[in-house]
């Protein structure tokens, strides 16, 4: 197939992406929510290289959130929510990493930091939303002063102003725009011109990867450029955006990607029993990220049998039945 | 007949629900009392989740917002910017489903942090689209295990916007619509007063005392005015516990 034309040069391994575009210091956003479509095979490499400094830009980035912030790759992060669903209430090493005061938080909410990624993408310095008025997270700071104004950090978190079209006493929030270095992302399918296409929700990975600078796509399947035209309605990303392309099966586990597979609830268990605590989430790293070879012996360790149990039924997209206990 | 607080609090939260609704589905038990509130109450109400998803069959319970199962035979599927021009929108009736750690007497929510913000003792996941519901949607209902360290004199963090400082604050700080309708607890159900916003005990379940749901509260609370609510019928129950969570995922 003419995916070994190496799609004009974008087709690269996971370890040649994250060695051009994920530099220590790096700002990054990660694509995907909670359970669903992060790019873990992308994540993990990370974490094994051992990058450092990142400034971490997200919505609610469980899994990836989790694992970039436990493996010490994280030194500032802007999110709206650190949870994994049921699987974490609140994720485990992000907890333990603020309350150590080991990273910079700042909080903003779900439409505050999507919007923030949409005026990135639109080239604006910022935008305005009624969320958030009379509460803390307009009204108070996570990031130090000195901080402020460098770095990609904004020289204010939000401001506060009146409808400067006139509406007395109505007050909007004005977000800064974020524009991140590098945004990695999780696709099902990449055509070998390197368009996307994303099945089921696209939760900001749009909005994140068009305000960055540059993009990481890893996908379940790269396809005929013919077959993705066929339906140009159904494609999320045009190859203009598009850096990097990575074909990593599986490469969101143990996250879903709809209509391939589910979540993985006997990893993600795993993870919730070890995390909380230090030497056990330390051998959890040593295990599943730093010991693997390959991602071919990542999926080996997972299991045959796992990856059939939490395949998704090709017309609903999950995996019906599956034991989530 | 035999039911869990978590059960009747799911079924409590439902009846609030009106038929034609427009939900905005949360996690846990708020993912429960959008769902039993479709099957059972409000058959034509539409649920919908910050993530995207918008009108799915649920035809087995997300675990979380961004479950593949919000995205299966929806009406569509989409991304948060969208699916929060749904929150706002100024056409719908939208009724979100939140939790918090703490909450306070206007119904304020924090999900954030205990003790001071820069250095918490506790560390939660922060707002999510909690924030963004309080602030958009046209009112909100909270689920709470009572206990007084939760319902507190003052937040630790104010994550949400409930009716901020009582009276017309919420309507000072630039809000035009929205606030919390409803607290709904492992032992009654609490509303706010029309004018002042301060909450009050509506319903207790059958067996709670009013002085009980005092005690497990950190602030003076109006007890004088309470009725008991009206347990679940074998019906309810029924398809709560064979038809919405037989896996007993959020029911425990």
């Amino acid at each position: 197939m003419a995916e070994h034309n190496g799609l004009d040069g974008k087709l690269m391994s996971v370890g040649e992406a994250v060695e051009r575009f994920v530099p220590d210091g790096a700002q990054i956003a990660v694509g995907g929510f909670t359970i669903n479509r992060n790019p873990m095979a992308v994540v993990y490499e990370i974490a094994r290289r051992r990058v450092k400094g990142l400034h971490l830009v997200a919505h609610s980035n469980g899994q990836a959130l989790d694992l970039l912030i436990g493996a010490g790759c994280v030194a500032r992060l802007e999110v709206a929510y650190g949870g994994n669903g049921r699987f974490a209430p609140t994720c485990f090493r992000f907890r333990k990493a603020v309350e150590r005061g080991e990273i910079l938080v700042e909080d903003y909410t779900n439409n505050q930091m999507s919007l923030r990624f949409l005026a990135g993408s639109l080239n604006v310095p910022f935008i305005p939303s009624k969320s958030g008025l009379g509460t803390d997270v307009v009204g108070r700071e996570g990031f130090p002063p000195e901080l402020r104004g460098r770095d990609g950090v904004p020289k204010k978190k939000v401001v506060v102003l009146d409808d400067p079209f006139g509406h007395e006493d109505d007050e909007v929030v004005l977000l800064p725009a974020v524009t991140p270095d590098v945004a990695v992302i999780h696709a099902q399918q990449v055509s070998t011109d390197s368009t996307v296409r994303i099945k089921g929700l696209t939760f900001a990975d749009l909005e994140q990867c068009k305000a960055a600078s540059a993009v990481i796509v890893s996908c379940e399947e790269i396809v005929p450029e013919s077959y993705l035209r066929l339906d140009p309605d159904q494609n999320a990303l045009p190859p203009f955006l598009v850096d990097a392309v990575v074909r990593v099966p599986y490469g969101a586990h143990p996250t879903a990607c709809g209509w391939f597979y589910d979540y993985d609830p006997v990893h993600l268990n795993h993870y919730k029993a070890v995390a909380g605590d230090d030497a056990r989430f330390a051998a959890y790293l040593e295990e599943w990220v730093y010991g693997i070879e390959s991602w071919d012996a990542y999926l080996d360790k997972v299991g045959g049998a796992q990856l059939a149990r939490i395949r998704a039924n090709t017309v609903s997209g999950y995996a019906p039945g599956l034991d989530r206990r | 007949m035999e039911y869990t607080p978590r059960e009747m609090m799911a079924i409590a939260a439902g009846r609030f629900i009106k038929d034609g609704d427009v939900l905005f589905g949360g996690t846990g038990v708020a993912m429960l009392a959008a769902t039993v509130a479709k099957r059972i109450h409000a058959p034509h109400a539409h649920i919908f989740f910050e993530t995207g998803g918008i009108g799915p069959e649920l035809a087995e319970l997300p675990m979380a917002v961004a479950d593949s199962r919000v995205m299966a035979f929806g009406n569509l599927n989409a991304g948060l910017v969208e699916a929060f021009s749904y929150v706002a929108n100024r056409r719908l009736h939208t009724i979100a489903f939140l939790g918090a750690a703490q909450i306070d007497r206007y119904g304020n929510l924090n999900s954030t942090v205990i003790g001071d913000y820069l250095h918490p003792t506790v560390r939660f996941s922060g707002s999510g689209g909690a924030c963004d519901a309080g602030s958009l949607a046209s009112g909100y209902i909270v689920f709470m295990q009572h206990g007084v360290r939760k319902f507190v004199e003052k937040l630790d963090y104010l994550t949400t916007p409930g009716w901020l400082g009582g009276g017309d604050s919420r309507r000072r700080a630039g809000y035009r619509r929205g606030g919390p309708i409803a607290v709904v607890t492992d032992l009654c159900v609490l509303r706010f007063h029309e004018e002042t916003h301060e909450m009050y005990l509506a319903e207790r379940y059958a067996g709670v005392t009013p002085a009980q749901v005092q005690e497990n509260t950190g602030f003076a609370l109006d007890v004088s005015r309470s009725t008991v609510a009206e347990p679940p019928s074998a019906e309810e129950l029924r398809i709560l516990r064979d038809e919405v969570d037989p896996q007993r995922l959020i029911l425990g």
